[in-house]
């Protein structure tokens, strides 16, 4: 093919993360030869799953399980890999990218995958020693250390992920209290019902909940370590801990996009290929602001990536629309999912389940006969059946009435061809 | 220990025999008798679960006067005390007794000599008054008797069976087997079904004349005429009457040689010209025909002449008196012909004797007192009660309150009435609500005597468990008022032997041969030979050596009668009547456009005290219902599986629509049995108009001007309970019908305004009140829909489902298989509020085979992956319809539906 005479373009690819990688790998998997691929990452592993951090952090998983690509990946698909090496500079003019350390690279195509950082409240004490996010392989490895004494935890944020690192820590022997500013979990991704089972659950599994709490201020103690928290209510309680998650969001990590000129709002600003201002560089994973849309889960990552490698493979013109997003709580024994909007009003529908005993509740709401969002808690086998109906826009008005009982009732029910009456005719 | 008791079933009139089999712990087990001559050891889907009716659910156990218990002394002195003191003020004619084919003959006939020979008035009417009192008074017409010709052997005999106004497969089931099983041996043998309605009867039959309501005697008219004119003579007296007002039949003399204008009767009764060509060359030219006639014929303003119309076809034919050859009027009830026998209904005397015979009774009975003219019949007695002419009224083993026509007028009767003694096995029927005096009766398992079937056979039921609580026989109950009353000599009997023997000893008392009723043989019967009587077709004239077990011998004369042609009327001949057609009492009109027809359904019996009882017959046709033919459907609003107010001048029911197009247009259909202690507004009695007929007295349930409108229901839907729940006045539910279940009862529920928070109302329905409940529930409010269970340690204690048209609710028969004694397991407690399991395999759909429990979807899913293609073929696989038979037509539907046949 006349592709293939050409000589072979310079990618850079700036983030060694999940991102960067899926890019890669597609990718690869499309147009092996049209690229000369240079991976800078920030930090010093080769590639892991971050979302399996939370498994690691309960001790479920060990480190080397979860990590994706070791170094004889790069090599053996002929790929340039820095390690510890973030990129300090980006010279458009030159199309060249500048690390840390000095060294120059240049590129024909650049990709952003510099992902997000957590966001730290900045409340007084917030640099603390013993204040610590969790991100990365380092965090936890924080956290795992700190647990090894046992003591009292407080994680900060109640949303998926400072409960996964509440429960870690609570594996791990520590006394965790969950500190969050609203009533409920992760409101934005279950509805109270759904909130209240969970942190039923979680508190029957031994965790504490301080809720609608803001935090005033982190104490330390004389040397200056963390040794607990105080509140901004009327009598400033206050919360003895020896270690302080904060857990409360991630922002996208802009700041080299924006030193370099590219247009960022909440994220680095993309179009539908995925490409920035510069049509020359890319950008994709929680870094990225699409239609005003930033995104803090796996999924969205995965069809941007697609979406990316094609354009730079120049294959076609697939866009990305954005993601539906699904969530699940990686909490052992925990079933728990959620996906789409399931905000009403009055243009939507929704339909309950309840078995409170059984721990078992579903809320779906629908948007003119469509699956708009879902939340399942307890029983969660259906939620990628839901999940795809969502995406696919059914119409599920054949089969509402079976719809919260999930897809072996809806096949059985609907297979059935006998059309049978109560009474029947004399 | 086991023991094991040959019986006589307690349903229809067909008598049949049964085993109950006494076992361990109480079990009861019920089987046909396989020596019994009217069913050779088959039984209906209602006899085989008899087992199911015996506990002592309901059952009245003691006496209560005044809604409070009371012992047997009281209250015995206070019905005694009552009705003496009634008689002493206002006369004997303002007593009454309103008494039931249920009785056996013994209790009959005390009930009989009380009221006619020592209270001196023949107040005493029987619920067989609504069933067959129209064929008693065309026998009486015809043959100076009343009196069946022939035998059930007749209907295999025959090669032509004629069934009017009966829908024998569902109400006469084994008679029905019978006839069905010689057309199976003999495809020469045809059935012709004529009847209104496309029954499960009809689809069996070689020709159905679905006829319109009230046109019997236009059309046997017509076949009289038509026999007149291709060569059937008769001198019998009333023939050459008969034959000149047989109506149309005039103008088919005159107007065509061939054999009449069948065009014109075709025309008059609503039938296909050619249809009714070829039923009347058939009977023309079959000697061996039998007519058999039900209620379709005898619930009838003109239900007499119908009968006539019916008899005079085979008097002009001479099919009567010959094996194969008779008209045969098959009875409702298990006893009605007992009562007809000992006198029990008010317009004879006694042992087939009318009033002319007083003295003759009176002096049999050396008794103070006699009868001299008839009494009031059933209709014209509540009507007596509400004038206020009858001020104490004693019902025994019935439940007029349902059964009546204009029943609601029936109720308030009662409700003025001064004294309503009701004996009674149950403790709450709609009757029984009203009664001054419940005295409680014992029931079919515990009693002894006897009863007579349609074919003139007298069994035995005999006792197989103890009379439990206070529960005392009918006629101990009777003979002890009467001995209160002053009566005492009249009525000292050891037991029903002796009051059978007496009763015997009158049939042949100053009989001449004039009374074709003649038990002289069985007179002087010892209590051991009673005891021991098997089935004997009466008359029996001399004493009959005993028997062993087994069909009896054929005897002309007796399984025949008339077979030479002498009758017991003056003149010792039979009687043609003239007969013309007309129209029902009450005509449709603007207001009341549609003729509403009451009936029976396959699995039910009366007013469901009994066969309620049992899950698998409450399973087949769970709700009070209305047919109605499709296109008067769309006309109306009027839609399938929903609900629908069929009102009359009378009064008014909100029952579930079948649109079906085996219903008339015009017409609609609804069954006699719900009432109040099952349905919220079911008991089609009180639409039903009271006119009788003007001879026999019986009520015309066949023909009600109607209206039907939608009930307007906001929300439909069903509960299932572990305990029974009382809705009858609960907010909210605006009509509910009560199925019985085992260790469940169901509720079918409807309501015109959905409320506003469901849960509550849900809550409040299934009596929930605690908070700290397992409690869970399945929201839709957008569409609706609302689905919620109740348990309680793992046992499903209720269940209720809401939705806004019946089509969204699930099913229900998988929801009752989880009442089982035992917690839910996981799978099925994940899937209760679905309503049915995820493995559609596990669904057996609605019952069909009520004997062996096959569902719907089972026989359907075994004809699509067996490939069966033959109701025998069903039955191999599935066992559905090799017991009673009596679903075999539905079977063969379900194979029409599945493209098999």
């Amino acid at each position: 093919m006349h592709d293939t005479h050409q000589p072979r373009l310079d990618l850079v690819v700036i983030g060694n993360g999940m991102a960067g990688l899926r890019v890669i790998e597609d990718l690869l998997e499309i147009a092996p030869e049209r690229y000369n691929i240079i991976v800078f990452g920030a930090e010093p592993h080769a590639s892991y799953n971050r979302i399996m951090l939370s498994p690691v952090l309960a001790g479920d998983k060990a480190f080397a399980d979860i990590q994706t690509h070791d170094r004889r990946w790069y090599e053996a698909n002929g790929i340039t890999l820095y390690t510890g090496e973030a990129v300090a500079t980006i010279d458009r003019r030159r199309r060249m990218v500048i690390s840390a350390e000095g060294r120059e690279v240049g590129y024909d195509r650049l990709v952003l995958a510099t992902g997000s950082r957590p966001f730290i409240i900045p409340v007084p004490g917030h640099d603390r020693p013993g204040v610590i996010s969790f991100r990365d392989i380092t965090d936890v490895d924080e956290m795992v250390k700190a647990s090894e004494n046992g003591g009292k935890a407080v994680v900060i944020g109640g949303g998926l992920l400072g409960l996964e690192a509440a429960y870690g820590l609570h594996k791990r022997g520590m006394d965790v209290t969950i500190v969050h500013l609203m009533d409920q979990l992760m409101e934005r991704q279950l509805d109270p019902m759904a909130a209240a089972l969970l942190q039923h659950s979680l508190a029957q599994r031994g965790l504490s909940f301080c809720m609608g709490a803001e935090t005033a201020a982190i104490t330390g103690n004389d040397n200056g370590h963390v040794n607990g928290l105080c509140f901004k209510d009327a009598d400033s309680s206050t919360l003895a801990a020896d270690l302080v998650v904060m857990a409360v969001g991630i922002r996208p990590n802009i700041d080299l996009a924006k030193a370099s000129g590219l247009h960022c709002d909440k994220g680095i600003v993309v179009n539908d290929t995925m490409q920035t201002y510069d049509p020359r560089i890319y950008a994709v994973g929680e870094c990225v602001e699409h239609r005003k849309a930033v995104y803090g889960l796996v999924a969205p990552l995965w069809d941007q990536a697609k979406v990316c490698a094609n354009h730079l493979a120049w294959r076609g013109h697939s866009q990305y629309g954005g993601s539906v997003t699904a969530t699940q709580l990686k909490v052992t024994g925990i079933d728990m999912y959620s996906a789409g909007d399931f905000s009403e009003s009055e243009e939507t529908d929704t339909l309950t389940y309840a078995d409170i005993r059984r721990g078992v509740y579903k809320r779906i709401v629908l948007r003119d006969d469509r699956i708009a969002g879902v939340v399942l808690y307890g029983d969660t086998r259906d939620g990628a059946w839901y999940f795809q109906h969502m995406q696919a826009g059914t119409d599920v008005s054949a089969f509402r009435d079976l719809l919260l009982f999930g897809k072996a009732f809806v096949d059985a029910g609907t297979e059935e061809t006998v059309d049978d009456s109560n009474a029947e005719a004399a | 220990m086991t023991t094991t008791t040959q019986t006589t079933c307690p349903y229809c009139g067909v008598g049949c025999g049964v085993t109950a089999t006494r076992e361990a712990a109480d079990r009861v087990s019920i089987a046909g008798d396989a020596q019994h001559p009217a069913n050779k050891g088959s039984l209906c889907s209602k006899g085989t679960a008899l087992a199911d009716t015996v506990d002592l659910g309901g059952r009245l156990l003691h006496p209560m006067v005044d809604g409070v218990r009371a012992d047997w002394h009281t209250a015995l002195d206070r019905v005694a005390g009552g009705l003496a003191e009634t008689i002493a003020e206002h006369g004997p004619d303002a007593v009454a007794f309103y008494v039931s084919g249920q009785l056996l003959t013994e209790d009959y006939y005390i009930a009989n000599k009380l009221m006619k020979g020592y209270i001196g008035s023949a107040n005493i009417d029987t619920n067989s008054r609504l069933c067959m009192s129209s064929a008693v008074a065309g026998h009486m017409r015809a043959f100076g008797e009343d009196v069946v010709p022939g035998c059930y052997d007749d209907l295999e005999a025959a090669d032509l069976v004629v069934l009017v106004g009966s829908n024998t497969a569902w109400c006469h089931p084994v008679v029905y087997q019978r006839v069905m099983a010689a057309r199976e041996a003999d495809p020469n043998k045809k059935l012709v079904v004529i009847d209104p309605r496309r029954t499960a009867t009809a689809d069996t039959a070689d020709l159905h004349l679905p006829l319109a309501p009230g046109a019997d005697v236009a059309l046997f008219n017509g076949l009289l005429a038509y026999l007149a004119n291709n060569g059937f003579t008769t001198d019998l007296p009333g023939g050459a009457e008969a034959i000149a007002a047989a109506g149309p039949g005039r103008d088919i003399q005159a107007s065509d040689r061939q054999g009449g204008d069948i065009a014109t009767v075709a025309e008059a009764v609503g039938v296909d010209d050619a249809d009714l060509q070829t039923f009347f060359e058939w009977f023309a030219a079959t000697e061996r025909t039998v007519t058999v006639f039900s209620q379709g014929v005898n619930q009838s303003s003109a239900g007499t002449d119908k009968v006539n119309a019916i008899i005079n076809c085979h008097l002009l034919t001479e099919r009567i008196g010959k094996p194969g050859a008779c008209p045969f009027s098959i009875t409702g009830q298990p006893n009605a012909m007992g009562g007809r026998e000992v006198g029990g209904l008010s317009s004879t005397l006694a042992a087939h004797m009318g009033f002319d015979r007083a003295d003759t009774v009176q002096r049999f009975w050396d008794s103070p007192a006699i009868a001299s003219e008839p009494g009031l019949k059933a209709v014209e007695l509540f009507e007596a009660i509400e004038a206020g002419q009858v001020k104490a009224v004693w019902i025994m083993a019935t439940n007029p309150i349902v059964s009546l026509p204009d029943a609601d007028r029936a109720r308030a009767a009662l409700e003025k009435c001064p004294l309503v003694i009701v004996s009674d096995v149950m403790r709450h029927t709609d009757t029984a609500e009203l009664a001054d005096v419940l005295l409680p009766a014992a029931g079919w398992a515990e009693k002894s005597g006897t009863a007579t079937n349609s074919e003139r056979t007298i069994s035995r039921q005999r006792p197989f468990l103890p009379m439990p609580g206070q529960a005392r026989p009918d006629w101990r109950i009777m003979c002890d008022v009467a001995q209160r009353m002053g009566f005492a000599e009249g009525f000292v009997y050891d037991g029903p032997a002796a009051i059978f023997r007496e009763h015997a000893a009158l049939t042949v008392f100053e009989n001449h041969g004039e009374r074709v009723l003649n038990l002289a043989g069985l007179a002087e019967l010892s209590d051991a030979d009673y005891d021991e009587l098997q089935p004997t077709r009466w008359p029996v004239a001399s004493p009959q050596p005993l028997r062993a077990a087994g069909a009896m011998p054929a005897r002309a004369g007796v399984d025949q009668l008339f077979v030479d042609a002498t009758y017991p009327t003056a003149d010792g001949r039979a009687h043609l009547v003239a007969v013309t057609p007309r129209g029902p009492a009450n005509a449709c009109s603007g207001d009341y456009p549609l003729a509403l027809n009451t009936g029976r359904i396959r699995d039910h019996w009366h007013t469901m005290t009994r066969t309620a009882k049992s899950q698998r017959l409450a399973a087949h046709i769970p709700e009070p219902f209305v047919e109605i033919h499709p296109l008067d459907a769309r006309a109306y609003r009027i839609v399938d599986g929903e609900l629908a107010t069929v009102t009359t001048a009378w009064g008014q029911a909100s029952l579930r629509v079948i649109t079906t197009e085996r219903q008339r247009r015009g017409c609609l259909f609804a069954p006699m049995h719900w009432n109040d202690q099952f349905a919220s507004s079911a008991r089609i009695g009180s639409a039903a108009n009271p006119a009788v007929c003007p001879i026999s007295g019986e009520p015309e349930f066949k023909h009600t001007p109607a209206a039907i409108a939608p009930f307007k229901a906001a929300w439909h839907g069903f509960i299932y309970a572990a305990r029974p729940l009382r809705l009858r006045a609960t907010v909210g539910i605006d009509w509910w019908v009560k199925v019985a279940g085992e260790r469940f009862v169901r509720y079918e529920i409807a309501g015109c305004e959905t409320p506003a928070d469901l849960k509550a109302a849900a809550r409040r329905w299934l009596g929930v009140a605690a908070h700290d409940v397992d409690w869970l529930d399945a929201a839709d409010p957008a569409a609706g829909t609302y689905r919620a269970a109740h348990v309680d340690a793992g046992h499903l204690e209720a269940a209720l489902f809401m939705a806004p048209t019946p089509a969204r609710l699930p099913e229900r028969s998988w929801l009752a298989g989880l009442y089982t004694g035992r917690a839910m397991t996981e799978v099925q407690r994940a899937a209760v509020l679905a309503g049915r399991p995820a493995d559609a395999s596990a669904d057996t759909g609605a019952p069909v085979c009520s004997c062996f429990g096959v569902g719907r979807k089972t026989i359907l899913r075994a004809i699509e992956a067996d490939g069966l293609d033959s109701v025998d073929a069903v039955g191999r696989a599935l066992a559905a319809g090799t017991n009673c038979g009596s679903c075999k037509p539905e079977i063969a539907e379900l194979l029409a539906e599945a493209g098999k046949a």
